[in-house]
């Protein structure tokens, strides 16, 4: 059985200067009690590997908004302005990653691979500085891994050992995140016994989750 | 016809039955539209659904349901779910058959440009990348020209989305094939002479002594016309 704690709670582990992979694509799954409750606590310097940065007032915005991010790993800012002023100000460093490389990069992170070879990217400014390995008469760019402090899921469901599921588009990057944060928080949106949850619809085991979030009464499924 | 419905149209006869096929936001996305239900066409949303339809019925919306644009959608029968390791798998894998993109330039090359304007327009590329390097055809849907200026350019001057030569380019003048030995410019829309097609790209057109017209919408596509992957 995995304890549960209060959103402020999961917060306060969060230290200022902290990597943080958020799951969620343009705000759709993110977990938006953990981030508001970072944004209530005032905590700074954050580097961001996500997706997207949503919109103002949602999501991953929310961060951008209260200043807290200082660094954006992610594949798409175009729907936040904010993001791009920070960008341009200097107060936010973004690396801009092709979207397929990105996810495979927090998949080699959380797996255990050296990296990634790719064509993505080739003859292109993603190129720059990287080394290009041939394989089989192929040229390929080798992409690192990442790997963040924390990863801060968003997840329909969870049982008492953990497990989670999504719905629908609400994956996105949410499974491959789960292995790639030293500490992995998950915010469902509904908790439930464990079998509820059939083993053929979890998506992230209970093993890799180390905190959830506490059901907030009145909303659930 | 307005042109943006002119260019879905004649894209949407690329499309043959059975294919997977991930449309890309603003004009591309019109394609869904005329292509048939009954085709077995699916449709991909690179955030997760291969499977996509349209949209919900008012009230009907669900959250955990969108597009890659981040607008509701429904999932048609057969539909399946997937994660973004999954999605960009396929993409990359060569398990997508067509994906269509907008451009910002295409040039003689065949090079497109579509996801950055320095200075101005720094979004990032999402699965832009991804999607002209990995996709089975990669047919460019956009204006032949912008506010005045040529979008069909001898040389890309706009950062390089992919060095993959793409296979189809469909304006509201003109569908372009480029090919290794250039542009090769196949079929004209109704009523548009060569004239005003060169008048209107600033690259070099290869030009067939014949160039028909874009078949009437509604027609029936022929294979023939497609030029393939050269």
């Amino acid at each position: 059985m995995k304890a549960t704690l209060k959103a402020e709670a999961a917060a306060a582990m969060i230290p200022d200067g902290a990597s943080l992979m958020i799951g969620g694509f343009m705000g759709v799954s993110s977990p938006e009690r953990l981030i508001d409750a970072i944004v209530a606590r005032g905590t700074r310097d954050l580097t961001v590997i996500a997706n997207d940065t949503a919109m103002p007032g949602r999501g991953i915005g929310k961060l951008i908004s209260a200043g807290a991010v200082s660094r954006v790993i992610a594949s798409h800012i175009g729907l936040n302005p904010e993001t791009r002023a920070g960008m341009i100000a200097g107060e936010i460093d973004c690396e801009l990653v092709p979207q397929g490389t990105l996810i495979e990069r927090i998949r080699a992170g959380g797996v255990g691979l050296g990296g990634v070879l790719t064509p993505t990217g080739l003859g292109t400014e993603v190129e720059d500085g990287k080394q290009k390995i041939e394989v089989q008469g192929r040229t390929y760019l080798l992409e690192t891994p990442l790997r963040a402090d924390f990863s801060l899921l968003g997840a329909r469901q969870a049982d008492y050992v953990g497990n989670l599921c999504y719905l629908l588009t609400a994956h996105n990057f949410n499974p491959m995140m789960a292995l790639a944060g030293a500490t992995v928080i998950a915010e469902p949106e509904a908790i439930v016994p464990v079998g509820v949850i059939p083993p053929i619809s979890v998506k992230t085991l209970g093993i890799l989750v180390d905190h959830l979030l506490r059901a907030l009464l009145g909303k659930g499924c | 016809m307005d042109a943006k419905e002119l260019i879905a149209r004649r894209v949407a006869r690329e499309i043959q039955p059975g294919m997977l096929v991930n449309l890309g936001i603003g004009l591309p996305s019109l394609v869904a539209g005329f292509v048939p239900a009954t085709s077995g066409v699916f449709f991909q949303a690179e955030n997760g659904v291969i499977g996509l339809g349209a949209r919900p019925p008012e009230g009907m919306e669900d959250p955990h349901l969108t597009d890659a644009g981040g607008s509701f959608v429904t999932a048609v029968p057969g539909a399946a779910s997937i994660d973004s390791a999954m999605s960009f798998g396929l993409i990359r894998g060569g398990h997508l058959d067509v994906t269509v993109l907008g451009g910002l330039q295409v040039d003689e090359a065949g090079h497109l440009a579509n996801w950055k304007v320095p200075g101005k327009m720094v979004p990032g590329m999402g699965g832009a990348m991804d999607l002209v390097t990995g996709a089975g055809r990669v047919i460019v849907a956009m204006q032949h020209v912008a506010k005045g200026e040529p979008k069909i350019v001898p040389q890309c001057t706009l950062p390089l989305t992919a060095l993959r030569r793409v296979d189809l380019v469909i304006t509201d003048l003109a569908v372009i094939a480029p090919t290794p030995s250039g542009l090769v410019l196949q079929e004209r829309a109704p009523g548009v002479d060569l004239d005003q097609i060169r008048a209107a790209t600033a690259a070099h057109l290869v030009i067939p002594e014949e160039v028909p017209e874009m078949t009437r919408p509604g027609g029936r596509h022929s294979p023939g016309n497609c030029f393939g992957k050269g």
